[in-house]
Parts: structure tokens; sequence; C-alpha cells
């Protein structure tokens, strides 16, 4: 098993929601997540101009099968590009196990 | 007159008292909106002691100080009618101020207005002033400052007959018996106060510190809005139809034009919609008629407005480049508009001319004189004595939780800084 953790353009949310759900990858969490990074956010305020390195993104959390990971992968590439900076980031790692709380179902069937 | 008529003017008079009491709810909005929120509960304190006190200390001599009935010759400066509030023989009829209201309302109209003057200083001095000393300045501000330069022209006092035959310094509503009297304080203030840390960076450039609710500071702008039209309505003392209601058509249509004024020249210098501009400049169209808002056609109205509201953009940035810190532009708006607005009662409408001019910059230059001497008198000894300012820990973690140990949204906290 594998989790993938994206970090994504908020804008970006509903496509790659859309694009996980037509590869049946149907679960997964998120949450709203604030960055520092090398963009940064041009802001004025009462006549003077400041920057925020603060960067609002949607962080999410998906837990697969090993055989999900490359069409996962692929799909989040092709829904979350826009080719600028900022499109965000993916990490893959090695999950141990995963529980169904309800039934106490463990691997492939815990997280299906 | 008719007891009709009678009725009917005081009770317009005790509606726009209540309008000019709900401004402090504008004020306290405004203010709290374009400061950061570990401040909240610290600046409504202060708002809130500033109506309370301010109108016992109304009650128990600053009305009597404010029209003392300064007797034929006296120089018209000082006098004090004693301590209390007494209604005379005939303040309950007809024969009182021209039928216009009676004398309670007298009372609670003016006292209402007293509270303003110093609810604007406590803008400018946000997120950093000790709480107690701001106390004891208010109380000296309001109770003493405010009324004796109220009385100089309200009161019927020097200002009121500079001209002598000719009539003499003019200002139908406030915009410097008010508005400056408290931008004045708010100057003085700010200036032996200090910036908030973080104000001026490195190499003393200004830096944003961006208000945490904007919701709020725009329900709080159009609540003055609102409260004006008591403020400026009720200042015709009557309900006399022809004056009251030119007296809401200028008031509006400088609102209006202020805020049309500052956020396009904001728009054009900074390439930006500024909401925070756009909402000082309709309080800054607000204070420049409020000298003249029963002299003015439409038309000198709204270009008062549009004046006020290109004075408030540059005012803001003014105040910036002198490394003085007023989060809310309070100085801007009340004194530098409080004075524009005094001034232009000698350019436009139905008293304009040289002699009106030198008599409105005299009353100006009166009124500031007194109000720096003072203020700077108070604020000083204070700042020797006990000190202003609250201690850099305190100001960086906030002062509801080290002055009252309480969050303003105790269950809500997304962004602290």
């Amino acid at each position: 098993m594998k989790k993938i953790e994206a970090i994504i353009r908020k804008s970006k949310f509903d496509d790659v929601k859309k694009a996980l759900h037509e590869i049946e990858v149907n679960f997964f969490s998120y949450w709203d997540v604030t960055g520092v990074g090398n963009e940064k956010q041009g802001h004025v305020y009462r006549g003077i101009s400041y920057s925020t390195a603060d960067i609002q993104r949607r962080y999410l959390v998906i837990v697969i099968s090993d055989e999900f990971l490359e069409r996962t992968l692929n799909a989040i590439f092709d829904s979350a590009r826009t080719g600028n900076v900022g499109d965000g980031k993916i990490f893959v790692s090695d999950m141990l196990n995963a529980y169904r709380i309800r039934t106490g179902e463990n691997g492939h069937a815990g997280i299906n | 007159m008719d007891a009709g008529l009678f009725t009917a003017n005081n009770v317009w008079m005790m509606i726009c008292t209540a309008l000019v009491f709900f401004m402090h709810t504008g004020f306290a909005f405004l203010e709290i909106g374009l400061t950061r929120q570990k401040n909240t509960i610290n600046i409504l304190f202060k708002n809130i002691f500033i109506i309370t006190v301010g109108l016992l200390m109304y009650y128990i001599g600053g009305f009597n100080l404010m029209y003392p009935g300064f007797e034929e010759g006296s120089m018209g400066i000082l006098d004090f009618a004693g301590f209390g509030i007494a209604a005379p023989e005939n303040g309950m009829t007809a024969e009182y101020a021209d039928g216009g209201y009676t004398w309670w309302t007298d009372f609670l109209f003016q006292g209402m207005f007293a509270a303003t003057a110093a609810t604007i200083v406590s803008g400018a001095v946000a997120e950093r002033i000790k709480l107690g000393p701001f106390m004891i300045f208010t109380v000296l501000y309001v109770g003493l400052v405010y009324p004796i330069v109220g009385s100089w022209q309200w009161g019927g006092g020097f200002l009121s007959t500079l001209g002598g035959e000719n009539g003499g310094f003019y200002d139908f509503a406030g915009s410097t018996l008010v508005h400056s009297v408290g931008g004045w304080g708010a100057l003085v203030a700010i200036y032996l106060l200090g910036a908030r840390i973080g104000k001026f960076g490195e190499g003393g450039k200004a830096q944003a510190i961006p208000g945490h609710s904007i919701p709020m500071a725009t329900a709080g702008v159009l609540i003055l809005w609102l409260g004006w039209f008591g403020f400026n309505g009720g200042s015709v003392l009557s309900a006399d139809p022809a004056t009251t209601s030119l007296v809401l058509v200028t008031t509006c249509l400088a609102a209006a034009a202020g805020g049309i004024g500052a956020f396009t020249l904001s728009s054009l210098l900074y390439k930006n919609y500024d909401l925070t501009m756009f909402l000082n400049g309709i309080l800054g169209g607000l204070v420049g008629i409020t000298a003249g808002a029963d002299l003015m056609s439409p038309n000198e109205a709204v270009v008062i407005g549009l004046i006020a509201g290109v004075i408030i953009v540059l005012g803001v940035a003014l105040i910036d480049k002198l490394k003085l810190d007023d989060p809310v532009g309070a100085v801007a708006v009340h004194l530098i508009c409080g004075m524009w607005g005094t001034l232009a009662v000698g350019i436009f409408g139905a008293k304009a001319g040289m002699d009106q001019l030198i008599y409105q910059l005299a009353g100006i230059g009166a009124a500031g004189a007194f109000c720096v001497l003072f203020a700077f008198l108070i604020l000083f000894t204070l700042k020797k004595t006990v000190g202003i300012r609250v201690p850099k820990e305190e100001e960086l973690e906030g002062l509801d939780i080290h002055e009252h140990g309480m969050d303003a949204y105790a269950d809500f906290r997304m962004n602290q800084h």
C-alpha cells in the first residue's frame, strides 16, 4: 500500500477530485494549508504595497493499493497542472497497513 | 408656537439624538475592523468607556461649561454655570430655544456629541496605549477640552462674535468643534505614543498592518453615515422642513462624493481597489460637509466631498511619511478633513467671502492651539509619570489577553498575527 500526499492549487481541487473519481479512487481526505515558498503574492493595504509569501494550498492524503499508484499519479499530474510556478508537489510513501474501524478489516479491504 | 409643531420638533431632535448615539456603534465597528483581532476587546472597552463616562462628565459639568450663558461684555472664553443639570423654568415649553426642542433633549443631544471627540482619539491610539492613562485622558478631554472649545462658538463665546455685526466663525455641526478637536488630540497622542511595533520597517519604510475584519469596518462606516443624518440633521436644532431636508441632501451627497473621490485617487495611485480608502473617503466627505451642511447647494456639497476624498488618500500617505502611526486614519478623516470643511464655509456657499475665510482660519487656529496644548499637557504628564504605552511583550501578544484576560473570538482562531 502507498500513501500519496499531494499539495495542489485550491483552484484545481475540483478537477483533481473528478480525475480521481474517474480512475475509481473514491476515498481521500483533504485540508487547507498555508505554506511558504518561492512564490510571492502582491498585496496593497491603504496605499502600502507589501508581499506575503504565505501560500494557500489544499493538501490531499490518498491511501491506495500498489497497483493504483501509477494511474493515481498520472491523474493528479494531468488534472492539477497549469504549467506555472506553484502547481504543487506530490509525496509518495509506503503505508504499513490500513484498517476499517467498523469491521476490523485490514489491508486492501481496509481502504476500499 | 403651535403645540403640535413643538412636539414634532422635539421628536425629530430625539430621533437625531438616538442616531448620534448609534454612531458609537459605527466608530467601534470601524476601529476593530481596521485593527488586529488580538486587540479587539481593548478597543471596544475604550469605546464603551468613552460613551458612558463622556455622558456622565457632560452631566456633571460639561454641559454648563459649554453653554454657560456668557454675560454681555465678557470675553467669552471661559465661564461655568455650575455642576449638575436642572432645567430652567421655561425649559419644557416652546419658549425655550424657539420651540426647537426641550431643555432635556438639548442636554442629551449635546451630550451625545461630546463623547464623539474622545472616540476619534481612541481609534488613532489603538493597539498600543495603556488603558488606565487613556481613561484619565478621556475624562479630561471630554470633561474640559471639548466643552470649552465648544463654548467659544456654540455657547456664544468669542469665536461666534469675531466679526461683530458681520457675524463670525461658522461651524454648523462641528467640523472643527467636534472632529478637529478629536483629531488634534489624536495627532498629539500618536506623536507622543510612537508607532506600533512593526509599522515602520528597516529604513523607516511604512509597512502594512492589515485590519482583521473588513466587513466589520464596512458596517461601521455605513452606520456612521446613518448616524450623520442625526449629527447634521439634528444640528438644525429643530425640524424646520426646508433646512433639515437640505442638510440631509448635502450630507449624503458629500459622503458619496468623498467615497468616489478617495476610491478614484487611490485606484490611480496604487493600481488597486482599496475598500478601506473608499470607506475613509466617505467619512472624509461627511466630516468635510459638516461645517457648512446648511449653507451649500448640492453641487457645492459634491465638490466639497470630492476634495475631502482626495485629501483622505493624500492625508493617509502623509501621516505614514511623517512616521506617525494612525491605524484607522483618524487624523486624515477628522483633523485634515475637519479643517477642510471649516475652510470650505469661507470658499463655497451662502457665507463665502474673504472675511468669512479669515474667521474660519481664526476658529481653526484657536481650537487647534488650545487642543494641542491641552492634549500635550495631559499626555506628556502621563507619559512621564505612569507611562502611556503597554510593554513590548503585551503589545506583541495582544492587549486583550493582558489587559482584559479575554479573547474576542474565544473559539475562532484562524490566523493570529
